[in-house]
C-alpha cells in the first residue's frame, strides 16, 4: 500500500490533537501553529490529490483492522482532494489575512481557545470530505455545528450572542432532520456504508418498495442540510452570523462550513441514491425550484440592507441558490457546476469578508453605505481587493463567477425544455440585480465627493502589512485562475465524480 | 421617490441596527439598559411598518399564525406516520442488517476481547466514529469556556465585587449541615462506583461516558457540600486543562497508531489478554479510563463554568 493512502487519515487526526494541543499554548503561538499546520496539510492533500488524479482511481482506507462493513473506513478520490484542497487553503488565507482583526475583536486570554475551536473545525471539515460512511458524516456535522457556533460567540459582543443563539436553534433542527433521514435510510437499508445503501435502494426503487419512506429520508436529509447551509426560506439567519462574527469567522462560515454540508448533500445523492434515483425523486424539483427563489430573493434582501457586511452575507444566500438549483437539476453538468461553484464562491466570499471590515476600520469603524463613502481611496489595497471580489460575484469574464455561469448555463441547455428558460431568465435576472448591489458599492468606496463621516477615522499606524495582502492576493489569484483556467477544475471535478462510483 | 432612493444609497433607513449597534459593548449599567429598552419599543411602535401592522389588524393574522403553525404541524405528524408505517419490520424484511449483526454478536468476543459487546463495537469496530464523538464533548467545554470564562469583555470591572462577594454569599451552599453530612457520606461512594462503572466498561454494561458522568456528579456534590474553596484546592485550571489534554492525545494517538497498523495490514503489539479479566480486551481498557476522565472534568467544568465562569479560581 502506497504512503500517501495514510494521508487522508493525518489530516484528521492531527487536526483533532491539533485542537486539544492549542488549549495549551499561549495565543500567539496557538496562530503560528495553526499555520504551519495547515501548510503540512495543504502538502498531504495535494500529493493525495495528485496520486489519484494520475492514478485515475479513488481508494478506500479502512480505520483499523476490521473491514468496511463492521469497522469504520475513509475514502479517497480526486474530488474529495479538490474540495478538501481548496477549504485548507481558504481556512489558511482566512487564518492569516483575519488576524489583525482577531486580535482585536477576541479577548486576548481565548485567543488559543478560538484557534483550538479552528482546528476542530478544520477536523470535521475534512472527515466530511473524506467520509465513506452516512453516520461518520453525522458524528463530523454535531462536530462542525457546535464549532461553526463557538467560532461566532468568540467576539462576545451582543449581536454575535444573539446570531450564535438564532444560528444554534437552526442548526440543531438541520442536524435533527439529518439523524432522522439516516435513521430511517438505515431502516430501510440495514447497512451505514454508501455503497451497500446504494445498492439497496437500488433493489427497493427497482421492486416498488418504501418509495414513500426512501422519498421522506432524501427530503428531511436535503431540508436539514439545506437549513444548516442557508436554503431559500431558511436563510435569514445570514446576515448577523455572517457579517457580526469576528473577520476570519465570517470567511470560515460562510464559504467552508455551508459548502462542506453541501457537498456532504452531493455525495449522498451521487453514492447513496444514485443520480436515476434522484433525478424521479420530487424532492429534486422542489429543490430546483427552492434554489431559483434563493437566487432571487437572497439578492432582494440585499438589496434592502443598510450595511456592507449584511448585504456580502446576503448575497451568500443567492450564491447557495445557485449550487442548490444545479443539484436540483440532477444532470452530471449540473452537479460539476455546482461543485465548480463551490470552489469559485469559497475563494470569492472570504475575500470580501477580509476586505469589508479593513474598508470599515477606516471609516471610523462604520459599515454603513453612508461613512464607508471614499473608504476606497483611505485603504487602497483592501478597496481594490473588493472591486475584484465583486467583479467575480458579478461575473465579469476572467473570474471565477463568469465560469460558473456559463458552466450552469451549460447544464440547463443540457437539461432543455422549460427549465432551459427558467435557468437562463434566472441568471440574467439575479445577474442585474448583482450588479445594482455589488457595483452601487464599489461605486460608493471610489466616490470622494462628499464625504461625510459622522465618526472620527482612526488609522492603524502603517496600514495593513503583508500579512494582510497576500492572503488577499493568493485568493484574488485562486479566482482568476478558476475564471481563466476552468477547464483545468472542471476535469479534475468530471474525473472525481467519475469516481464517485 | 428620490429622497427615498437617497435613503437606499446611504444606508440610513433601518433604525433597530443603530440602537443595537450602540448598545451590547460590556456590561451596560441598569439606566442604559432602562433608556435603551425605552428607544427600542418607541422606535417599534411609532415604525412605518407597524404602524401598517396595526392597522391591517393584528389580532386576525396572529390567530392565522396559530391555524397555519397547528395545520402544517398535523400534515408533518401525518406524513411521518405515513412514512414510518411503509418502513420494513427490523429483522424481520430486511436481512441486510443481520450480516453486521451477526459478525459483532458472534464475533465479537474473539476479535475484541470484551465481555460486553458494546463496548468492543464502540471502542473497537467503529472507533472512528468514537473518537470524533469524544471531541464533540471537548468542543462544547471550549465552546463554553470561550462564552462563560470571565475576562474583560464579558465582565464588568465594576461587577466583580458584587459576583464575589453577594453571589457566593446567596448561593454557596457550603455551610449547610444536612447537605455537608449526606455529602461526605455520599461523595466516596459515588465515587468508588464510577471508578467501577469506568474500569469494568468491558465486562459490563457500563465503560467512558458513563462512568464519567457519575464522577463528575460526585465532584459537583462534594463542591456544593464543602465549597469552591476546597475544590480549588487540588484542581486548578492547570490541573484540568492538562488531565484533559494527557487524556484526549492519548486517545488519538492509540486510536491513530491502530488505524494505520489495522490499515497496512502491520502487527499491532497490543495484547487482548484472556476475556473476562479485567486487564484484557487490549486498548478498550484505557480508552474508557481517558474518556471517563474527559467527561468527568468536562461535567465538573461546566457546573464551575456556570456557577462563577471560570474553573479552578482564575
Amino acid at each position: 500500500m502506497p504512503f500517501v493512502w495514510n494521508f487522508p487519515l493525518f489530516t484528521i487526526v492531527l487536526c483533532l490533537f491539533s485542537g486539544v494541543l492549542c488549549m495549551m499554548l499561549r495565543g500567539r503561538t496557538a496562530r503560528n501553529y495553526t499555520i504551519v499546520l495547515e501548510a503540512v496539510l495543504i502538502v498531504m492533500v495535494s500529493a493525495v490529490l495528485w496520486y489519484t488524479y494520475t492514478a485515475g482511481s479513488a481508494f478506500t482506507y479502512s480505520m483499523g483492522e476490521f473491514p468496511a462493513p463492521w469497522g469504520n473506513e475513509i475514502r479517497a478520490g480526486c474530488l474529495e482532494a479538490l474540495i478538501a484542497l481548496a477549504f485548507l487553503i481558504v481556512m489558511l488565507c482566512s487564518v492569516i489575512g483575519g488576524w489583525r482583526f482577531t486580535a482585536l475583536d477576541i479577548d486576548e486570554s481565548k485567543i488559543n481557545l478560538y484557534f483550538s475551536i479552528l482546528n476542530l473545525m478544520t477536523a470535521a471539515l475534512m472527515a466530511m470530505a473524506w467520509t465513506n460512511d452516512i453516520f461518520t458524516g453525522y458524528v463530523f456535522v454535531e462536530i462542525l455545528t457546535l464549532t461553526s457556533c463557538g467560532v461566532l460567540i468568540a467576539r462576545e459582543i451582543g449581536r454575535t450572542t444573539l446570531a450564535a443563539v438564532r444560528y444554534m436553534i437552526l442548526n440543531l433542527l438541520g442536524s435533527g432532520l439529518f439523524l432522522l433521514g439516516v435513521v430511517l435510510l438505515y431502516d430501510l437499508t440495514g447497512n451505514l456504508l454508501m455503497v451497500p445503501m446504494h445498492e439497496a435502494i437500488e433493489e427497493l426503487w427497482a421492486a416498488g418498495q418504501g418509495i414513500a419512506p426512501l422519498t421522506l429520508a432524501m427530503g428531511i436529509i436535503t431540508i436539514g442540510l439545506g437549513i444548516k447551509s442557508g436554503l431559500f426560506p431558511f436563510h435569514y439567519w445570514m446576515p448577523d452570523t455572517y457579517g457580526m462574527a469576528t473577520p476570519t469567522s465570517g470567511a470560515v462560515l460562510s464559504s467552508l462550513v455551508s459548502k462542506s454540508y453541501i457537498f456532504l448533500l452531493i455525495k449522498i445523492v451521487w453514492r447513496v441514491v444514485g443520480l436515476d434515483i434522484w433525478r424521479e425523486m420530487p424532492v429534486a424539483r422542489i429543490l430546483f425550484v427552492l434554489g431559483i427563489c434563493g437566487m432571487v430573493a437572497g439578492s432582494m434582501s440585499a438589496i434592502r440592507v443598510n450595511n456592507i457586511n449584511s448585504m456580502v452575507a446576503f448575497s451568500s444566500a443567492a450564491q447557495i441558490g445557485y449550487i442548490y438549483m444545479g443539484i436540483g437539476l440532477g444532470g452530471p453538468a449540473g452537479f460539476t457546476a455546482a461543485i465548480f461553484h463551490i470552489l469559485g464562491h469559497a475563494v470569492t466570499k472570504s475575500l470580501l469578508f477580509l476586505t469589508t471590515p479593513r474598508l470599515a476600520e477606516v471609516s471610523g469603524d462604520s459599515l454603513r453605505f453612508k461613512d464607508l463613502q471614499g473608504s476606497g481611496y483611505r485603504a487602497p489595497e483592501s478597496g481594490a481587493f473588493f472591486m475584484l471580489a465583486a467583479l467575480s460575484m458579478i461575473g465579469i469574464p476572467i473570474f471565477a463567477g463568469f465560469s460558473s455561469k456559463i458552466l450552469f448555463g451549460i447544464a440547463a441547455a443540457d437539461e432543455g425544455g422549460w427549465r432551459f428558460f427558467v435557468i437562463m431568465l434566472a441568471l440574467a435576472f439575479s445577474t442585474l440585480l448583482n450588479i445594482l448591489y455589488f457595483l452601487r458599492t464599489v461605486i460608493r468606496i471610489y466616490t470622494e465627493r462628499g464625504s461625510t463621516l459622522t465618526r472620527p477615522v482612526i488609522d492603524m499606524p502603517g496600514g495593513v502589512k503583508w500579512d494582510y495582502v497576500l492572503p488577499a492576493a493568493v485568493l484574488t489569484l485562486a479566482n482568476l485562475f478558476l475564471g481563466l483556467f476552468s477547464w483545468a477544475a472542471v476535469d479534475v471535478i468530471e474525473k472525481g465524480l467519475g469516481m464517485f462510483f | 421617490m428620490n429622497e427615498k432612493f437617497l435613503k437606499w444609497l446611504d444606508g440610513d433607513d433601518a433604525y433597530f441596527d443603530q440602537v443595537l449597534d450602540s448598545s451590547m459593548e460590556g456590561v451596560p449599567s441598569r439606566e442604559t439598559l432602562k433608556a435603551e429598552r425605552r428607544a427600542i419599543t418607541n422606535a417599534i411602535v411609532h415604525s412605518p411598518r407597524s404602524r401598517r401592522a396595526v392597522a391591517a389588524g393584528s389580532r386576525t393574522l396572529r390567530y392565522l399564525y396559530y391555524v397555519v403553525a397547528v395545520l402544517s404541524a398535523v400534515i408533518l405528524i401525518g406524513v411521518l406516520l405515513y412514512c414510518v408505517s411503509g418502513l420494513p419490520r427490523y429483522g424481520q424484511e430486511n436481512v441486510r442488517a443481520d450480516e453486521v449483526v451477526e459478525r459483532y454478536v458472534e464475533h465479537g468476543l474473539e476479535e475484541t476481547g470484551a465481555v460486553n459487546v458494546v463496548a468492543g463495537m464502540i471502542l473497537d469496530y467503529r472507533a472512528f466514529d468514537t473518537l470524533g464523538e469524544s471531541h464533540v464533548l471537548f468542543t462544547a467545554l471550549i465552546c463554553v469556556m470561550i462564552l462563560l470564562r470571565r475576562d474583560r469583555k464579558n465582565m464588568d470591572s465594576r461587577l466583580e465585587d458584587y459576583y464575589r462577594v453577594v453571589q457566593d454569599r446567596y448561593f454557596d451552599t457550603s455551610g449547610d449541615e444536612i447537605l455537608q453530612g449526606v455529602g461526605l457520606i455520599l461523595v466516596p461512594c459515588i465515587f468508588l462506583f464510577g471508578i467501577y462503572i469506568l474500569l469494568n466498561g468491558h465486562l459490563s454494561p457500563g465503560g467512558g461516558f458513563s462512568g464519567g458522568a457519575v464522577m463528575g456528579a460526585g465532584m459537583i456534590i462534594f463542591c456544593s457540600a464543602c465549597g469552591f474553596e476546597r475544590v480549588d484546592r487540588f484542581f486548578t485550571l492547570k490541573l484540568s486543562s492538562w488531565i484533559t489534554f494527557a487524556a484526549l492525545s492519548f486517545y488519538s494517538f492509540a486510536k491513530g497508531y491502530v488505524f494505520i497498523t489495522g490499515a497496512n495490514h502491520l502487527e499491532n503489539h497490543i495484547p487482548k489478554g484472556t476475556p473476562g479479566a479485567i486487564l484484557s480486551a487490549g486498548l478498550i481498557l484505557p480508552l474508557d479510563i481517558a474518556v471517563g476522565i474527559v467527561v468527568a472534568c468536562t461535567m465538573f467544568g461546566f457546573y464551575s463554568l456556570f456557577r462563577r465562569g471560570s474553573i479552578g479560581g482564575n
